[in-house]
């Protein structure tokens, strides 16, 4: 056992880099849940929005447009979920697990092509003096733009639900669709909104895999992460900065799992990655004595005529 | 009404006589896989033996194929279906499907299965797997010759014996090489998940690994060395050629084709029986991907003769004086491992730091 060979600067810069695609997932997925709307769909939109991101960036040679392709797609995929939920009033539960499958199959199509391709890489930041910064300057100065985007979006969500007539009307539809709607408040366009917000935010999560993290496509690559990410979003209690506290947690573990293996010490892997799972659970019951719970709303479809 | 009737009963039976014939003239081999065929290593190469089996007998046979099989109930469900669709023959590849492998078998008695580097044979069931330590041998060898930091990380996938053959080959050959070299071993726990394969090469990156060795299936920590610059790898299942000359500098290739030409031909000539398959370089199931120039010319040509003298037979990669890593002995001066020692191998040789998980 030999814990000096962890560097614990490098660590926690990886930590975050792991910690990404889980972040901008679940942030949009919470914006969805706290306006009433459960959508299970989340690994679907990611691994679609993964292979659009990825196919535009070798497509154009610029990983940006990528970004910006991938959030499109995510959103497109959610479009469907959102016309099945809102206006054909199907079961969340069921049409966000039908997104999901539909999402992967799609997404394996869609690859085909690009199996072994190289993407461009994106530029990390480069600050002088701050990037130059002695364990500081790695940790927090030396990433790429999505990253810093992904804590700014957490900041913008938080700002925006805690302080906004925006925010207010969206947890207003998210507690009790009635009385939003007896306001004169567009239920179904607002849910509408959520979801595709929601849809474009993990199709960037998706796509910072396929870009970044990993950087190359291959079928099934999210391997489970869209799930992780609901997971995340109950563990945060709806609650943006929760939520980056989790991301790091949840996408800390496996780093750290296998820091620790490479340095020698032998943890039971099962232990490290049912801790995620466990800790949620452990939330829920925590929460259940706790004001701050779901959206009272969640889940529920909608219709003006009730 | 009655001539109608007629008619059609008369076209059903001489359909269903054409196709019977026809489905008697075809040989159907089924493949199940545990990857998607685009993984670019282990299925990628079995899909390409399985395209090699249709180009040899074309008409006369007819493939299919299943990927991204979980290994354990989900296999067992998948190979049935197979054989309940009339498969003659059926190749199932990876180790985890061993034990539906035999369960259908004992199911389906007149259908041929071939189960990949697993030790249960039956009497329609042959396993076949290829000594893929002898490239692990040649890459331990580059290995301890291209690190300067002396650390060499390997990602492992199931603590098997197939995957501890494998870093003990390498281990062996790269401290003959090198005395100081030290090996850094990551277990994945899957066959197949780039992320977090290319988690594990840059956590070994992190700790000072500059050479990483996988046995897992993805080239994802190809592009995580890529990324990192300075680190060499090399191609696993497949030649990865992509990531060629530099970070990845040789690899080991699986050639499944001959074996599989082999055996198809055997179920429609009728003489297969149930055999235990083991090649290796010599017989040309392993192959060494090519050499680049990135490695100095004098250890490629060490590696090279390497190679050669175990496609000769005169070099065995487990050749005493060896040790366990618990310090007892495993193999005396000059004696080499048999090869029931070596199938169900759950140590690690002497000087590898570390335990194997259960």
């Amino acid at each position: 056992m030999d814990l000096s060979a962890i560097n614990p600067v490098l660590l926690i810069a990886s930590l975050m880099v792991a910690a990404t695609p889980l972040l901008l997932a679940a942030i949009g997925e919470l914006v969805v849940e706290k306006s009433g709307v459960l959508n299970l769909g989340v690994e679907g939109m990611m691994i679609v929005g993964a292979i659009a991101g990825f196919a535009a960036a070798v497509e154009t040679g610029s990983p940006l447009m990528g970004f910006v392709a991938a959030a499109v797609a995510g959103a497109a995929l959610s479009l469907l979920f959102a016309g099945l939920t809102q206006l054909a009033l199907a079961n969340q539960v069921a049409s966000g697990l039908a997104l999901t499958l539909f999402g992967l199959g799609l997404s394996a199509l869609m690859g085909q092509r690009y199996v072994g391709v190289k993407p461009p890489q994106m530029a990390r930041v480069d600050l002088p003096l701050l990037s130059d910064l002695p364990i500081l300057g790695r940790i927090l100065f030396s990433h790429d733009v999505v990253l810093y985007f992904g804590i700014a979006l957490t900041a913008a969500v938080w700002a925006v639900l805690k302080f906004t007539r925006a925010g207010l009307i969206l947890r207003a539809v998210g507690e009790n669709h009635e009385a939003a709607h007896a306001l004169g408040y567009k239920v179904v366009k607002i849910r509408t909104l959520a979801i595709l917000f929601g849809g474009a935010c993990a199709g960037l999560g998706g796509a910072y895999i396929s870009l970044i993290r990993v950087p190359q496509w291959t079928e099934g690559m999210t391997a489970g992460i869209g799930w992780i990410a609901l997971a995340l979003v109950v563990f945060a209690s709806w609650k943006p900065w929760r939520a980056l506290l989790g991301a790091y947690l949840f996408g800390g573990v496996t780093v750290v799992q296998l820091n620790l293996q490479a340095a020698g010490v032998a943890i039971p892997v099962e232990y490290l990655a049912m801790s995620p799972y466990l800790i949620t659970i452990l939330v829920l019951v925590i929460l259940s004595a706790d004001k701050s719970s779901a959206p009272a709303s969640l889940g529920r479809s909608f219709h003006a005529s009730r | 009404m009655k001539l109608t009737k007629l008619l059609t009963g008369a076209a059903v039976a001489l359909g269903l006589a054409a196709g019977g014939a026809l489905a008697q003239d075809k040989t159907k081999v089924g493949f199940v896989y545990v990857g998607p065929v685009g993984d670019g290593g282990w299925t990628y190469e079995h899909d390409q033996a399985r395209k090699a089996v249709v180009e040899e007998f074309g008409d006369k046979v007819e493939t299919v194929y299943v990927e991204n099989v979980a290994e354990g109930p989900d296999a067992e469900r998948v190979i049935t279906q197979m054989a309940l669709q009339g498969a003659d023959l059926i190749f199932t590849t990876s180790f985890g499907y061993m034990d539906p492998t035999i369960n259908v078998a004992k199911k389906f008695p007149d259908v041929k299965f071939e189960h990949a580097t697993g030790y249960k044979r039956a009497e329609n069931v042959s396993t076949y797997s290829a000594r893929f330590y002898e490239g692990r041998a040649v890459q331990g060898t580059i290995a301890g010759h291209m690190t300067e930091s002396n650390i060499v990380g390997y990602i492992g996938s199931y603590p098997i014996p197939e995957v501890i053959r494998g870093i003990n080959s390498a281990y062996i050959h790269a401290k003959k090489v090198n005395p100081d070299v030290e090996f850094k071993i990551v277990w994945a726990f899957t066959w197949f998940d780039p992320a977090k394969e290319a988690d594990a090469a840059k956590v070994l990156i992190e700790q000072g690994a500059d050479v990483i060795l996988q046995h897992t299936d993805s080239t994802a920590p190809q592009a995580a060395a890529q990324a990192a610059g300075n680190v060499v790898t090399f191609g696993q299942a497949s030649d990865m050629a992509e990531y060629a000359p530099f970070p990845r500098v040789s690899s080991i290739i699986d050639d499944w084709a001959p074996y599989y030409i082999a055996r198809t031909k055997a179920v429609m000539d009728g003489t297969w029986s149930s055999v235990d398959t083991w090649d290796g370089i010599g017989p040309g199931m392993v192959g060494i991907g090519e050499i680049s120039d990135a490695v100095p010319a004098e250890v490629k040509a060490e590696a090279l003769a390497l190679k050669d003298a175990m496609a000769s037979g005169e070099y065995h990669p487990f050749t005493g004086p060896l040790k366990k890593q618990d310090g007892s002995d495993f193999l005396a001066e000059g004696e080499t491992a048999d090869d029931g020692t070596l199938a169900g191998m759950n140590f690690y040789v002497e000087g590898i730091e570390g335990s194997i998980p259960e």
